[in-house]
């Protein structure tokens, strides 16, 4: 015991050490902070995101830093436990005192920051796509919106494929949830019969699809052309596609297109079985610009590893930071409400040869991709639209199309104004 | 190198024109290589308009997986390049020459879409309806059935009269049937039905479905009331057909489920079971062994087809030795302590998660043996994978094996003895320190085999051992602790169990459903299907 208490002393005294070194040198660099699961389910995916930031500090640091400061990475990990990102919020701005934070990828783990940076002040860059119906004042959304990914998607499927009906599968939590009741609506719209609409969901991490995949295909061959939009997370995927490969369901017959599926994933996959299946994302890796290729050899040579892929979420992450390494020069200052309002109109290139502006509903315009899995892992993009700005709450769900979000305009200052009753709706919507 | 494969090519050009025929073939496939996909699309249907018999190697080659097209840019020639074992095999589209090709040269791939894939498939599919090969044509009917189009109803026709094999004649038919059904005659409308009527595939009865289609007056849709009057009884008919083959399909689904939790939990049957070990890292054992497939599989790159055999041996030494390294090194110090056990083991569990995450956060790909992919199909409305048969023989064999170790050895006499009564097997002159470590080691080489044959229908990465821990645990408390019958009949229970709920409840519900029955099971019968009985039981 008396062993364990010497220990103990010891490592604390060293972490005050630490901790002493630490602030002498906090004076005069801008901290940024990196909200990202490093440990637990979620590090699979968020990994990536926090060496992509490292990446770009450093990038920044090379090019002589921020209004002549340097800049300085702090990480943390939230080990994929949401009310740990709440608490590591709150250490992040009181105790580390960042001035931003690039962080999170589910949407329990945003919603779980939300109170604790809203109340704090904070400002955070969300890098994934969502299910939108939100629009906080203290948060950047650099992903998708539905309107961005899902409903493009969509519209791919009907005009080229011409496909007629529709699965609609999803894992069961909030992002499949609200995305699906909101395509439901939007294809409600364009006219396809409730009976040609099948909307299923599995637990997270499903392993056994036999039965589904079944009556996938039993639902297919009504003899008019069916395709699976799956919001299918994480490690449910590789069973998913396998059993699909292996039931004899080609992209030929019944496409998937994923919204969660890229290239890090396909990178855990054996992807010849899956040719021809589509995911739409606002990046792939194989798109072609003078800027991508400098980002991918960038990227290859930070992490060095020649066969470490990038994805859309890293885009989006490269897009928040530059935007905000902008907005802090036009600014001459990193305080949160200065950088907020010099955010708005922000123009940044992005990896696809486009430009994305930062809108005052705190999202930006991107373009929408669809690519075809290839069997190299990489995507073939088949179509590409032009920049789409971001929707917060979408026009397809009747209580959600009156709400506009604009945090620039003064006289509204609102993340969910409602334009019927001219009021600010006081709480956000929470989406079911 | 260069200058030598041009002169070549030119000399194989100069005798191709020379020769003066077939020139339109040379001009059109050249044209593949540029434009939008809908030009393509263009070029793929010139292309099999054409009279050559290089046209089939092309378009297979569009479509098959590991071959493509590709455009050299430096000597602009078209080639077939196939990728086989990490090694280039090329030959020139218009000589059939073959060229040699390295990961320098510069090649450009043809690209094809979904669209584009269809199309060719299609094309090959009437090339190939003359094929000598029974079950080439067989996969030709099968793909024309697939979207009917009624410019090629003479040629189907002309086949199936042609047909000698019942199988592809019967498609056939069926893929007449499908054209014919949306014509205008009468009669054909009604042999059409006649024929969808037989089939129990799918999409034949989804046909019939659309033909029996009432307004809400209770009239027919369709224009002619004869043909969906047909059309409905033999709907009907059908119908009792399809729901029979989906109930023993679902039936079989359960089955395949219960191998898998079988598999998963048979491990943990004798650390849990016979041991009394609370193994939360058991698991991670299950990983091992997973990962021992894909490192077999990365070493040895040309012996994929092999790779699983190998797997098998190696993963159980490798999560057998794991096993035996944590008893010695942890569990024996906590005996009899099974809070402590269970905090220890998940810390292990822990640590090599993350130990394998450090390695890569990823999932790792391990690929499927040809062997193993695909499906066996009774008919249309009954089919199961591959390697779902496969995993529900392999898991049979290991508990077979497994009962014989326990019964017939001398390894599995000693085991029982230390479990049952320790203090009189020491007297007896078993060192039972030795017998746990290995009792602990084979549960746990177990464990890697499981690892090998779910790499094959799930994922693998750090996680992938969460994902069994519960469902292992539920199968060997529900069926009973310590006893491998009941370990048996408690993984196909739940299997069936979970299937039968799917379709009706939804997977989420069903989940919850089987759980909550459990735990109802558990409150009356304590110790499982299959309580062990005795005077050991109550230690």
């Amino acid at each position: 015991m008396k062993k364990l208490i010497r220990k103990t002393g010891l490592i604390l005294g060293a972490a005050a050490l630490t901790l002493g070194a630490y602030t002498a040198q906090a004076a005069d660099t801008i901290k940024v902070g990196v909200l990202h699961s490093l440990s637990g389910t979620m590090a699979i995916s968020e990994t990536t995101l926090k060496d992509t930031v490292l990446m770009m500090v450093d990038e920044q640091n090379k090019k002589g830093g921020l209004l002549g400061k340097k800049l300085e990475a702090v990480v943390v990990d939230p080990a994929s436990n949401w009310p740990l990102f709440a608490e590591k919020t709150k250490e992040l701005i009181e105790q580390k005192d960042v001035d931003v934070i690039f962080g999170c990828w589910t949407s329990v783990s945003r919603k779980s920051v939300l109170p604790v940076i809203e109340e704090l002040n904070g400002l955070l860059f969300y890098p994934v796509q969502y299910e939108g119906e939100e629009s906080s004042k203290n948060v950047f959304y650099t992903g998708a919106a539905p309107n961005q990914q899902a409903i493009p998607a969509v519209d791919y499927l009907m005009e080229e494929e011409g496909v007629e009906r529709w699965v609609l599968e999803g894992t069961d939590y909030v992002y499949p949830q609200t995305t699906n009741k909101i395509l439901k609506s939007y294809l409600l719209s364009k006219g396809v019969k409730e009976k040609d609409i099948s909307i299923n969901y599995t637990p997270f991490g499903h392993a056994d699809w036999s039965t589904r995949v079944s009556e996938i295909k039993a639902f297919g061959s009504a003899g008019k052309k069916t395709a699976v939009v799956s919001t299918v997370n994480g490690d449910a995927n590789v069973p998913f596609y396998k059993e699909l490969g292996n039931q004899g369901v080609t992209a030929e017959d019944i496409p998937v297109v994923a919204f969660s599926v890229g290239e890090e994933e396909l990178s855990g996959f054996d992807t010849a079985p899956l040719v021809g299946h589509l995911a739409a994302w606002n990046y792939f890796q194989s798109a072609e610009s003078e800027a991508n290729d400098e980002f991918i050899a960038k990227w290859k040579k930070f992490i060095g590893d020649d066969k470490r892929v990038t994805n859309d979420p890293m885009e989006a992450t490269y897009i928040g930071f530059t935007a905000w390494t902008k907005a802090v020069e036009k600014a001459g200052t990193t305080d949160v409400d200065k950088v907020r309002s010099a955010m708005y109109g922000i123009k940044v290139p992005n990896l696809t040869g486009g430009i994305a502006e930062v809108l005052p509903n705190h999202h930006f315009t991107k373009p929408v991709l669809i690519g075809e899995i290839q069997e190299d892992g990489q995507f073939d993009i088949v179509s590409q639209t032009k920049e789409v700005p971001g929707d917060a709450w979408t026009d397809f769900l009747p209580e959600s199309a009156k709400l506009v979000s604009d945090w620039q305009n003064p006289k509204i200052a609102c993340g969910n104004y409602n334009t019927a009753t001219k009021t600010c709706g006081g709480e956000t919507e929470e989406a079911e | 190198m260069n200058k030598c494969i041009k002169f070549v090519l030119c000399l194989c050009l100069g005798v191709v024109t020379a020769l003066g025929h077939a020139s339109q073939f040379e001009e059109t496939v050249f044209s593949l290589s540029e434009g939008s996909y809908s030009q393509k699309a263009k070029v793929i249907e010139a292309l099999a308009d054409i009279q050559d018999e290089r046209v089939l190697p092309v378009l297979k080659a569009l479509i098959e997986p590991g071959f493509g097209v590709f455009l050299d840019e430096t000597t602009s020639q078209l080639l077939i390049v196939e990728k086989k074992n990490d090694a280039l095999i090329a030959s020139n589209v218009i000589s059939g020459g073959d060229v040699v090709v390295t990961e320098e040269t510069p090649l450009k791939k043809v690209k094809v879409n979904n669209r584009l894939r269809r199309l060719a498939r299609a094309k090959i599919a009437v090339i190939q309806l003359q094929s000598p090969d029974s079950s080439v044509r067989y996969e030709s009917a099968k793909n024309l059935s697939k979207k009917p189009d009624k410019n090629l109803r003479d040629v189907i026709a002309e086949a199936h009269i042609a047909e000698k094999t019942s199988k592809v004649k019967r498609t056939l038919a069926l893929a007449l049937a499908f054209i014919d059904i949306h014509s205008s005659d009468q009669t054909l409308r009604f042999n059409a039905v006649e024929v969808l009527g037989t089939s129990v595939e799918p999409k034949a009865v989804g046909v019939l479905t659309r033909l029996a289609e009432k307004n809400d007056q209770g009239e027919y849709l369709d224009d002619d009331p004869i043909v969906a009057e047909l059309a409905e009884k033999k709907l009907k008919s059908v119908q009792s057909k399809v729901s029979f083959f989906k109930f023993s399909e679902n039936a079989l689904y359960g089955i395949s489920l219960g191998s898998i939790l079988l598999l998963a939990a048979i491990g943990l049957a004798i650390t849990f079971g016979v041991m009394g070990v609370i193994n939360m890292a058991h698991g991670e054992m299950i990983m091992l062994g997973a990962y021992t497939t894909f490192f077999i599989q990365l070493l040895f790159p040309s012996l994929v087809d092999w790779s699983l055999l190998i797997a098998i041996p190696t993963a159980f030494l490798v999560s057998g030795c794991a096993g035996v390294l944590i008893e010695r090194l942890v569990i024996r110090h906590l005996y009899g302590r099974p809070l402590d056990t269970l905090l220890a083991t998940f810390g292990i569990s822990l640590i090599l998660q993350q130990a394998v995450r450090t390695y890569r956060s990823n999932n790792v790909p391990v690929v499927t043996p040809d062997w193993l992919s695909g499906f066996w199909s009774a008919n249309g409305a009954m089919s199961i994978t591959y390697n779902r048969i496969y995993i529900l023989i392999f898991s049979l064999i290991v508990l077979a094996m497994l009962a014989l170790i326990l019964k017939k050895t001398m390894m599995g006499l000693q085991m029982r003895a230390v479990t049952q009564n320790r203090p009189m097997a020491n007297s007896m002159g078993i060192r039972s320190g030795w017998v746990d470590a290995l009792t602990f080691g084979l549960g746990s080489g177990i464990a890697g085999i499981a690892g090998v044959a779910l790499s094959q229908i799930t994922n693998v990465g750090p996680n992938m051992g969460q994902a069994y821990i519960i469902d292992s645990f539920m199968v060997v408390v529900f069926g009973g602790v310590g006893n491998l019958l009941g370990t048996f009949f408690g993984a196909m229970s739940l299997g069936l169990a979970n299937k039968f709920l799917e379709p009706y409840s939804g997977a989420v519900v069903g989940k919850i459903i089987v759980l909550v029955f459990i735990i109802l099971f558990i409150q009356w019968r304590p110790r499982g299907l299959f309580a062990l009985k005795g005077r050991f039981v109550d230690d």
